[in-house]
This record gives C-alpha cells, sequence and structure tokens, in this order.
C-alpha cells in the first residue's frame, strides 16, 4: 500500500461570495518530498487552490488535509512564498529570516544563527544587514524562500515567485531553488503558468483548466536531474503541454 | 595599463564627489546667511526710522537689540523660564494623553468594525468643531487652572494623532500579515511585530503634527486663562505696552517649535531609517 500522501485534496469546490466557480471538484493527492507544480492559464484556480492549502481561502465543500490533519487555517506548518515578495520593510534581510523563529521564541543568538545558515544558503551573507529596500527583485525573493525555511515548514507553498522577476533572474533562481531543494528534498507546490518552468522545475505537473477550475491532466515530468532546458526530451514535454494549454483557449475564450 | 585607467577613474569618482559637497556647503551657508539678512534688514529698518525717517511711533517696532536685552534680563530674573516651563508643563501632559487616546482610537477603529461604527461619527461630529470653539466653556468647567488648559490641548492635538493612527493601520499591505501568519504568528503577535511597525511612519508623522499643534494652541489658551506661560507673557506684555517683550515670546515660541520639530525629525529618520529614501 502507499503510504498516506503528504497532502491530501478531496473532492474540492470553491464558490465566491461574488457566486463565481473558482474550483470545481479538485482531488489531487501530493506525496511527500514531491515537487509539484500547479499550472495553467488565470482564472484556472491555481491560485485559490494554493490559498487554500495554506489556509488563507476558506473551502466551500470538500477536504484538504496536511499530514493527515484538515486545513483549519494558516499555520507554521506550510511555509508560504509570495509573488510580491512581502518582506518586513523595518526588518534586516537577516531579522526578515529569523521572524519565524523569534516568533517561537527562539533565544536572540540562537535564532540569528539559523537565519545567517539560511541567509547563507540562498548566497546572501553579505546582505544581511540590508533593509529590503536596499534589495534587488531578486535577492528579495532569495530572502523570502530563506525566511520561509527558516521556519522549518512541513511543506512550502510558492505562489509565482518568480512571477515579477526578468527571464535572467528567474532561471537563476530556479536552478538555486533546485539545489536547495535536491538537499532535504521538501513537499513544494508551486504554482505558475509557464510551461518552461513547471517542466524545470517540478517531479509532477499539474494542468488546469479554467471555467470553472480544474483539474485536466497530471504529467509525471521523469527526466533526469539536474535538467537542462535544451534537451530534446524537454523540448517535447514543453510542447505537448503547450500544446494541451491552446486547446482550451478558444473554448475559454467563447466562455468569457 | 589598467592600473593607470582605473586610477582615472578613481581621481574623476572623487572630483564629481567634491564638486557635490562643495555645492552642498554654499547651500548650506547660504541657508544661515538668509537668517542673519533678516536681522540686519530689521535693525536697519528700525535704526533708520528711529534715527533719521521717523515714520512711525519706534515704540511699535522694537530694535533687534531691544529683544535682546528683554530676552537677557527676562532670562536673568527667571521669569522667562518660568514661563517657557508653564507651557511645556501644559503640552506634554496635554499631549501625552492625546496621543495614547488617538493611538489607542484609531487601532480600535482600524480593527474592529463594532467601534467603528459607534464611535466614528461622534468624532466626525467633533473633528470639523475647531478647539478654539471649546475654550471658553472649558474654562468655564474646569476653571482657569491647569486643567482647562491640558484638556483642551488633549483635544485640539488627538485628531491628527488619531487620524494618522487610523490611516496608518488601514493601509498594512495585507500580504504581510498573511506572511506573519503563515510564518505561525498569532493575532496578537502579528499586532505587535506586523503592524505596529507597519503602521508606524503614519504614526509618528502623527504624534510630530500633533506635538507641532500642541504649542499652536498653548498660546491662545494662555491668553485667555492663564497666569503663567508664553502666551500669558505676551498678552500680559500687551497691557503694559511692553513690545520687545511680546516680540520676545513670539521669537521663543518659535525657536522652541524650531527645535522640537527638528528633534523628532531626527528621531523619527532614525526610527524610520528602513524607508526608501529615509536615509541620509
Amino acid at each position: 500500500m502507499n503510504p498516506a500522501p503528504k497532502i491530501r485534496i478531496e473532492n474540492v469546490t470553491k464558490i465566491y461570495d461574488t457566486g463565481m466557480t473558482a474550483l470545481s471538484h479538485v482531488s489531487l493527492e501530493i506525496a511527500e518530498g514531491t515537487f509539484i507544480s500547479l499550472l495553467g492559464p488565470s482564472g484556472c484556480g491555481k491560485s485559490t487552490l494554493l490559498n487554500m492549502i495554506a489556509g488563507f481561502v476558506q473551502k466551500t465543500s470538500g477536504r484538504i488535509a496536511v499530514d493527515g490533519r484538515e486545513v483549519q487555517g494558516p499555520g507554521g506548518d506550510r511555509g508560504m512564498v509570495f509573488q510580491e515578495y512581502a518582506l518586513f520593510p523595518w526588518l534586516t534581510a537577516l531579522e526578515n529570516v529569523a521572524f519565524g523563529p523569534m516568533l517561537k521564541r527562539v533565544a536572540k543568538a540562537e535564532r540569528l544563527e539559523t537565519a545567517a545558515h539560511y541567509l547563507g544558503l540562498v548566497g546572501l551573507s553579505s546582505h544581511a544587514g540590508k533593509f529590503p529596500s536596499e534589495l534587488s527583485g531578486g535577492m528579495k525573493q532569495r530572502v523570502a524562500i530563506a525566511r520561509a525555511l527558516a521556519n522549518a515548514p512541513s511543506v512550502l507553498l510558492m505562489d509565482e515567485p518568480f512571477g515579477a522577476l526578468d527571464a535572467h533572474t528567474r532561471e537563476t533562481l530556479q536552478d538555486e531553488l533546485l539545489s536547495i531543494w535536491e538537499k532535504d528534498r521538501k513537499t513544494v507546490v508551486f504554482v505558475t503558468h509557464s510551461v518552461s518552468e513547471a517542466v524545470f522545475l517540478s517531479d509532477r505537473v499539474v494542468l488546469m483548466g479554467a471555467n470553472p477550475g480544474h483539474v485536466r491532466e497530471v504529467f509525471d515530468i521523469d527526466l533526469p536531474r539536474p535538467r537542462r532546458r535544451d534537451t530534446d526530451g524537454f523540448v517535447a514535454l514543453e510542447r505537448r503541454i503547450h500544446a494541451m494549454m491552446r486547446d482550451e483557449a478558444p473554448a475559454a475564450a467563447a466562455a468569457a | 595599463m589598467t592600473d593607470v585607467a582605473q586610477m582615472d577613474v578613481s581621481v574623476l569618482v572623487r572630483a564629481a564627489q567634491n564638486r557635490k559637497r562643495n555645492s552642498e556647503r554654499i547651500y548650506a551657508v547660504l541657508r544661515y546667511a538668509s537668517i542673519a539678512l533678516f536681522f540686519l534688514v530689521w535693525f536697519l529698518v528700525t535704526w533708520l526710522n528711529n534715527n533719521v525717517l521717523r515714520l512711525y511711533n519706534p515704540i511699535l517696532i522694537p530694535t533687534p537689540l531691544q529683544v535682546v536685552a528683554v530676552g537677557i534680563e527676562a532670562w536673568q530674573s527667571g521669569d522667562l523660564l518660568k514661563d517657557i516651563g508653564a507651557s511645556f508643563y501644559r503640552v506634554v501632559l496635554g499631549f501625552t494623553v492625546a496621543a495614547a487616546a488617538g493611538i489607542g482610537l484609531g487601532v480600535l477603529i482600524a480593527k474592529i468594525r463594532l467601534v467603528e461604527s459607534l464611535v466614528e461619527p461622534i468624532l466626525e461630529m467633533f473633528r470639523p468643531v475647531p478647539s478654539l470653539a471649546f475654550l471658553p466653556l472649558l474654562v468655564l468647567w474646569f476653571g482657569i487652572g491647569e486643567t482647562s488648559k491640558i484638556v483642551f490641548i488633549a483635544y485640539a492635538t488627538f485628531f491628527p494623532v488619531f487620524t494618522a493612527t487610523r490611516l496608518g493601520m488601514r493601509q498594512i499591505d495585507p500580504v504581510l500579515i498573511r506572511a506573519a501568519r503563515s510564518l505561525g504568528g498569532t493575532t496578537s503577535e502579528i499586532f505587535r511585530h506586523v503592524e505596529l511597525p507597519a503602521a508606524s511612519p503614519s504614526i509618528l508623522s502623527g504624534l510630530r503634527m500633533g506635538f507641532g499643534m500642541a504649542f499652536f494652541v498653548i498660546v491662545a489658551a494662555e491668553y485667555i486663562a492663564a497666569e503663567s506661560g508664553l502666551g500669558y507673557m505676551i498678552n500680559n506684555s500687551r497691557t503694559y505696552f511692553d513690545v520687545p517683550r511680546m516680540l520676545l515670546g513670539a521669537f521663543v515660541i518659535g525657536l522652541i517649535g524650531f527645535c522640537i520639530n527638528i528633534g523628532l525629525s531626527r528621531l523619527e529618520r532614525r526610527l524610520l531609517r528602513w524607508q526608501p529614501g529615509a536615509r541620509r
């Protein structure tokens, strides 16, 4: 028998107060240590689903459980990385990373040591004393990733984390994220609308469709790691998913 | 070759920095010169009038030297310090009450809908009423002792602090609160570690405005009902036609306000050094 999934999503539906159905009957099981991407056009409910796992959005019906516990609200066991970085601007990079341990009342010296370790992991040791306003977008997102990891979450949720970055910085951060992830293989749920990003990073890609949001297809990406973006296998897979995404586009446009 | 090139660049950089520093210095000197020029013109106008032109009665506009002489005398007799102390005492006490109430209510109204619905309409009803309109009433209720003036200052300075606090609390980026919650923060931890610091720039500028306001209105309060304080000093000098002393009072109030504002701005810049553009 398979071990219990890390995240179990059962028949989840979300209808907003406005009457808009964001998600309809979504079921998904995510195994421990999997890097999974939720991929789809805007309006497919991928961010809604992630926010429901995080506990920020209440589901209308269905069940979501993480580590076998029903999600009731946000909690430190599910670390979150936001597209808009969401760093605390009044804290230095180091203090931002130490925020989670600070809430857990870890002694100051110890939590700063932890923070320094994670800041080093994302290559920002030399920027520890800087405020977010003094950092570039890529650096801010590195700090945000370090902050989420320093809190030792059970799963890591990432909501289009590289969406606001330029193409070069985005690829660099993808590489860095993978090398960090490969050290401890934490369960990651990663929301993106970039096919290439999803294929490059993930063990599994969940392709979602819109009107209302639903799961269309789950791709197992068995390309060997470390991956390259220009191999035949990579490009072929990318094309296949792209083609499938395009298929829905006219239908979605007609419905809208 | 490269050494030479690098040296050239560093020389150019230093030259550019020097140019910038020199022009900054000139403008800084000009700022002091403008104040000196003001006093010089004042002196020339009064001297010319009193000795040559005789266009107006010299008693109406004293020379700067007369004001200084009165200042030295008032300082040595201890009267000036006593009046400054009296005004300060009222301002600090009234402002402290207003700051506590303004921050407290601002936070409560921003956070609790019920409080907002019940309290905000009343505050909005009072906000357009100038504090001076209540001064005679306050004197009637609390007498001419310290209480009436402290209440008056508290009322006048409450609104800037309250308004800024509420605004600051409402403008907090919700993603920061989400971030803190996903790091395991409880409601009270988030209030202390996220909401208060996020609202602090707005709250601090409200406090600074409120404190400025306090010095504005204390003079009026002391005109009407006081036996000490800088406003009293000005009004009392009027009865004796002591124009230099009236000017001295105005000058001292201006000087105190100026110094306090500089102090508070420095403090603000220190506390808010994380803000973009706050450095330097």
